[in-house]
């Protein structure tokens, strides 16, 4: 069983705060972390290696100080880790994104399994998972909560996937990629050894020049279809709370219906 | 040379850029800005320059030739069990409103099996032409064979602007579209305006889990396609006596060149649909337990609302991670959204707090929940919660 696993450094955003006064963002200080939704799709691969054997291969394409996500996956117990980094990659939107990891992605082919997590926490998309599978014409399960089965020698996978409705019973082959959703697990802290390892590991760096069989027409800001032409902040949520006293809680409740009523909100 | 260009005769290593970049991707290196390779050019530091000394350089991308040749707005019409979702009836307003801006059709996609009384709707609510494609393969969505159909019509009509809700599907679809069209896709729209001089769809949405906002157009490939928030934008009133053209078109994969196959689906109680809720009930830390979710719910239940829960009542187990409001939960914004015991930590209010109405109760007067409130009561849930049932059960004759 060869797993794939996506990542993508992103800020902690737990850390962002609003500077009140120029209504911006403030992130000095504000530390980098794996995307909270990529950690679940790492400790579903490691559980596919613990099952079926194998090896994980954690993939992610940025700044060079990147590099510390894959350490901290491979501490988890990723057995490879590749960095994606270039200037030639650099302002990717999800499509330029996408195409990069799918083309890295062949390079270490053969794989059952792609696992991204749903979506970034900073840009919030969920785009370039389905863009690899894409790429790769290879089916996507998209918000998977659990993998029911999973048999790499029929190449069968059953999963739930999670839906605004309820959810859904999926079969499909392999190889597949999944995005997965907090449901599906509980991470692993990285352990001692895993630290360890990880700390000497030489992370390999692949350029565009590994990409042989890219277009670079098709990388970072000339292969980017979209641009982002304005960043500004959301006017604050005005002001204080109209605060309700009363001295019973019936009084309390009568008076919150009175306004919603008026609000027309109910 | 394209990029971020610092031009240094004219900074003086103020560093008002440092922090205005989302990014993080400016430094000050002795007396100079170094641009690290987070900067995805979005122009925020331009703008905050006092001295005029960051300009950005776009490389000029080939325009496609026949980029003129693209017209029409298309809609794609979410369907679930043969019901179409709310969200497409939002989208048909906005691509309605889109269209007349621009002078050009709207036409409705329609995917399924035995939903021609869809289409009939989706001109009511302001498609001058559908694309019926019903077929047994469509009956349920999965991604290949409703992705293939779409990129087929796509290359054949030649849409300008292409919209889909941002629902669950809507964006494992667009996802795939937007791939093999090779187009770009703006995830989860917000606003969207035509720039009355280029005719460009200006795509604005949130990132960084609302706190900054966006706005991004795709000014060389066609057509502009993005996904669009639930409850964003009103559903139009349905006109039942607006006529236009049902054209029925083939399904493109066979049965068996589909590697999906849906075996089961369990639907969750009315209770976790957050996304289509107008008003929602949610229980924080404060609830203490799985049963203290029990007046949660029956408040929820007299409004006719959905149960929403904080992230640390969900990792305490108290309640199913589907009903997690907030930045790795849903991003919801009903009518009204009542917080009963939630603190108001920044990644629960990056999902709720363009809710129209907001009421906190909390035990603790600085949560900071009542920064965002509309209505704040200071006091005990499971006092105020019961009461509030109680008070609107007698009024609404429930």
């Amino acid at each position: 069983m060869h797993a794939i696993v996506c990542i993508k450094q992103v800020p902690d955003t737990t850390e962002v705060r609003i500077n009140p006064e120029t209504n911006t963002l403030i992130r000095e200080g504000v530390a980098s972390i794996i995307n909270p939704f990529d950690t679940y799709a790492i400790e579903e691969g490691l559980r596919l290696k613990e099952r079926f054997g194998g090896k994980v291969t954690v993939l992610t394409m940025g700044p060079p100080q990147a590099r510390e996500a894959l350490k901290e996956a491979v501490a988890m117990g990723a057995d490879e880790a590749i960095l994606l980094t270039d200037k030639a990659f650099a302002g990717s939107d999800t499509w330029a994104t996408a195409y990069t990891l799918s083309r890295a992605i062949r390079r270490l082919a053969p794989f059952d399994i792609i696992l991204c997590g749903k979506q970034a926490i900073d840009g919030d998309t969920g785009q370039v998972g389905p863009g690899i599978a894409r790429q790769l014409q290879i089916p996507q399960l998209t918000y998977v909560s659990r993998i029911l089965e999973i048999d790499p020698e029929s190449a069968h996978i059953r999963v739930e996937r999670l839906l605004e409705e309820g959810r859904e019973i999926v079969d499909c082959s392999l190889p597949v990629l999944l995005t997965v959703v907090k449901d599906i697990n509980q991470p692993r802290y990285p352990t001692f050894m895993g630290i360890r390892r990880a700390t000497r590991m030489e992370i390999p760096v692949w350029d565009c020049q590994a990409l042989p069989e890219a277009n670079p027409e098709y990388l970072g800001l000339r292969g980017s279809p979209t641009q982002v032409v304005r960043i500004f902040h959301p006017p604050a949520r005005s002001g204080q709370a109209t605060l309700l006293t009363g001295d019973t809680p019936a009084l309390l409740a009568a008076q919150l219906a009175d306004r919603l009523l008026a609000d027309k909100v109910i | 040379m394209s990029g971020l260009i610092v031009l240094a005769e004219r900074c003086t290593a103020c560093g008002s850029c440092l922090g205005v970049c989302p990014f993080g991707a400016l430094s000050l290196e002795g007396d100079t800005i170094v641009v690290g390779e987070q900067c995805n050019l979005c122009g925020a530091c331009v703008d905050a320059c006092p001295s005029e000394a960051l300009r950005v350089e776009r490389p000029e991308a080939e325009a496609e030739p026949d980029q003129a040749t693209y017209r029409g707005v298309w809609v794609w019409v979410e369907q679930f069990q043969g019901r179409a979702c709310t969200i497409s009836w939002e989208m048909m307003g906005q691509g309605r409103r889109l269209a007349n801006e621009l002078g050009v059709a709207l036409t409705a996609c329609v995917l399924g099996h035995d939903v021609g009384h869809i289409a009939r709707e989706a001109i009511a609510y302001g498609a001058d032409r559908v694309f019926l494609v019903d077929d047994p393969t469509l009956a349920v969505y999965r991604t290949d064979p409703y992705a293939a159909v779409l990129v087929h019509l796509v290359r054949e009509y030649r849409p300008e602007i292409f919209l889909l809700g941002a629902s669950a599907r809507g964006r494992d679809l667009a996802g795939a579209v937007a791939t093999d069209l090779h187009t770009g896709l703006t995830a989860d729209c917000t606003g969207l305006d035509i720039d009355p001089e280029t005719r460009l769809l200006r795509q604005t949405r949130p990132a960084f889990g609302g706190n900054i906002m966006a706005t991004i157009i795709c000014p060389k490939h066609r057509p502009q396609m993005a996904t669009v928030r639930h409850r964003v934008f009103e559903v139009p009133p349905a006109d039942e006596s607006r006529s236009g053209q049902i054209v029925r078109v083939p399904a493109i994969l066979p049965e068996e060149r589909i590697a999906c196959r849906v075996a089961d689906f369990v639907l969750e109680s009315g209770q976790v649909n957050l996304a289509d809720a107008r008003i929602i009930v949610t229980g924080g830390r404060g609830v203490g337990g799985p049963e203290g979710f029990d007046p949660i719910r029956e408040l929820a239940e007299v409004l006719g609302g959905a149960v929403g829960a904080s992230r640390a009542a969900v990792d305490a187990g108290w309640i199913p991670y589907a009903h997690q409001v907030g930045q790795t939960g849903r991003t919801v914004k009903p009518d009204l959204y009542i917080a009963c015991g939630v603190s108001g930590a920044i990644q629960h209010l990056a999902g709720m707090q363009t809710s129209k109405v907001i009421v906190a109760i909390n035990k603790d007067p600085e949560a900071p929940i009542f920064n965002v409130a509309t209505y704040g009561i200071v006091g005990d849930l499971f006092q105020i919660v019961p009461a509030l049932t109680a008070e609107f059960r007698r009024r609404l004759g429930r």
